[in-house]
C-alpha cells in the first residue's frame, strides 16, 4: 500500500509530512527517556559522605541496548517480508505491513519508528512508495497502522485474553483501516471519489489482511511472544 | 543479545534469498485499485534515479540474483538504518 508521488495533492501530502514528522519527534522523546540512565561518578568523597567534583553521566542502559537490537532485527524482518508479495484474488498481491506485528514487539512509538525507518529505506533506496508521499505512507503504515493497531491489540486482548488472537484480529483490521484512511486521503486529494476507491480499497484489503494477520501471528509464535519480557 | 531475534535476522536473509522467488509479481492491493479505476496514469515517477529501483539491482544480469542481492543489502540497511539512528538518537545530549 505504498502511495506514489502524484496521487495526493501537495496539500495533503505536506500536511501528512507535518503529522508523521511530530508524531515522529514526540516517539524519539518518548523511547529516548527509557533508553538512558543518568549514573553520577563521584570524584571524591570524603568519609562523611560528602561528594566533591561529581558529575552526571548519561549511559545506554541494559534495556536500551537490548531494546535497539530487537527494533534492528524487527526492522529486518519486516522489511524482509515486505518483498514477499503473496497473491490474493483476481490478479491482485498484497504483503506484510508489519504495524501490529512491530507494534506489540516492541511496542507502539518504537514500532511506530521502525516501520517509518523502513518506509524511508524503501522510498530512497527502492523507488517503492513516493517521497512526498512519505508522509502519508508513515500515516497509514506506522500511525494508523502501528500506533492504532497496537491499542486495538490491546483492547481486544482485554476480551480475548489471548495474544494470538487479538493480534490476529488487529493484524486484520489495522490493514483494512490503512486501506480506508488511503481512500480517504486520495478522496480528499481528489484523485477519484471516495464513493469509488473506499468500497475497492477495503474489499481488497480484507483478503489481505488475513495474509497479514497470518503472518503476524506466526512471527509472534515462533518468537513465542509473552507479554512481560517485551515491554 | 536476545537469541530468538537473531534468528528472526536468520530468517530474513532465508527470505529475500528464497522465498521472493515465488513472490507474486501481480499489483498489490492499492495498484490494482489504481488499474481498475483509471488514476494509476497520475502517478508521478520518482524524483532521482534510485539504487535499486523495484527491488532489483540493474548492474546484475540474472534477474533472481538481482532480486536476491537487492533484498539482502535491503535487510542489511535498514537494519543497521535502525540500530545507528536508535543509538544516534538517544546518545545525543
Amino acid at each position: 500500500m505504498h502511495i506514489p508521488d502524484g496521487f495526493l495533492n501537495p496539500g495533503t501530502s505536506t500536511s501528512l509530512i507535518g503529522v508523521a514528522l511530530g508524531v515522529g519527534v514526540y516517539a524519539i522523546s518518548k523511547i529516548k527517556q527509557k533508553f538512558f540512565a543518568k549514573q553520577k561518578k563521584q570524584v571524591l568523597v570524603t568519609p562523611e559522605g560528602m561528594e566533591m567534583g561529581g558529575r552526571t553521566v548519561t549511559k545506554l542502559t541494559k534495556y536500551g541496548r537490548e531494546k535497539i537490537f530487537k527494533m534492528a532485527s524487527a526492522g529486518a524482518f519486516i522489511f524482509a517480508a515486505q518483498m514477499f508479495n503473496f497473491p490474493v484474488a483476481h490478479g491482485t498481491s498484497g504483503h506484510l505491513l508489519g504495524g501490529v506485528l512491530a507494534a506489540v514487539l516492541l511496542g507502539p512509538l518504537a514500532g511506530m519508528l521502525v516501520i517509518s525507518i523502513i518506509l524511508i529505506a524503501q522510498s530512497l533506496f527502492f523507488a517503492d512508495g513516493g517521497l512526498i508521499a512519505l508522509g502519508a505512507n508513515i500515516f497509514n503504515m506506522g500511525i494508523v497502522g502501528a500506533i492504532g493497531g497496537y491499542y486495538l491489540y490491546q483492547f481486544l486482548k482485554k476480551y480475548i485474553k489471548k495474544i494470538l488472537p487479538a493480534a490476529f484480529v488487529a493484524a486484520w483490521v489495522s490493514v483494512v483501516i490503512a486501506s480506508a484512511v488511503a481512500s480517504l486521503e486520495l478522496a480528499i486529494s481528489g484523485t477519484i471519489s471516495l464513493g469509488t476507491v473506499l468500497p475497492a480499497m477495503t474489499k481488497i484489503h480484507a483478503l489481505i489482511g488475513i495474509g497479514e494477520g497470518i503472518i503476524t501471528v506466526l512471527v509472534l509464535w515462533g518468537l513465542k511472544f509473552r507479554e512481560k519480557a517485551d515491554e | 543479545m536476545n537469541k530468538r531475534y537473531l534468528y528472526l535476522i536468520l530468517i530474513s536473509f532465508l527470505v529475500a534469498g528464497i522465498i521472493s522467488l515465488f513472490a507474486s509479481s501481480a499489483p498489490d492491493g492499492l495498484e490494482k485499485v489504481a488499474e481498475d479505476k483509471g488514476f494509476i496514469v497520475q502517478a508521478l515517477e520518482y524524483p532521482f534515479r534510485t539504487l535499486m529501483p523495484d527491488y532489483l539491482i540493474p548492474e546484475v544480469d540474472n534477474e533472481y540474483l538481482a532480486a536476491v542481492f537487492a533484498g539482502i543489502m535491503g535487510i542489511v540497511i535498514v537494519f543497521l538504518f535502525v540500530y545507528f539512528i536508535s543509538r544516534a538518537i538517544v546518545i545525543r545530549r
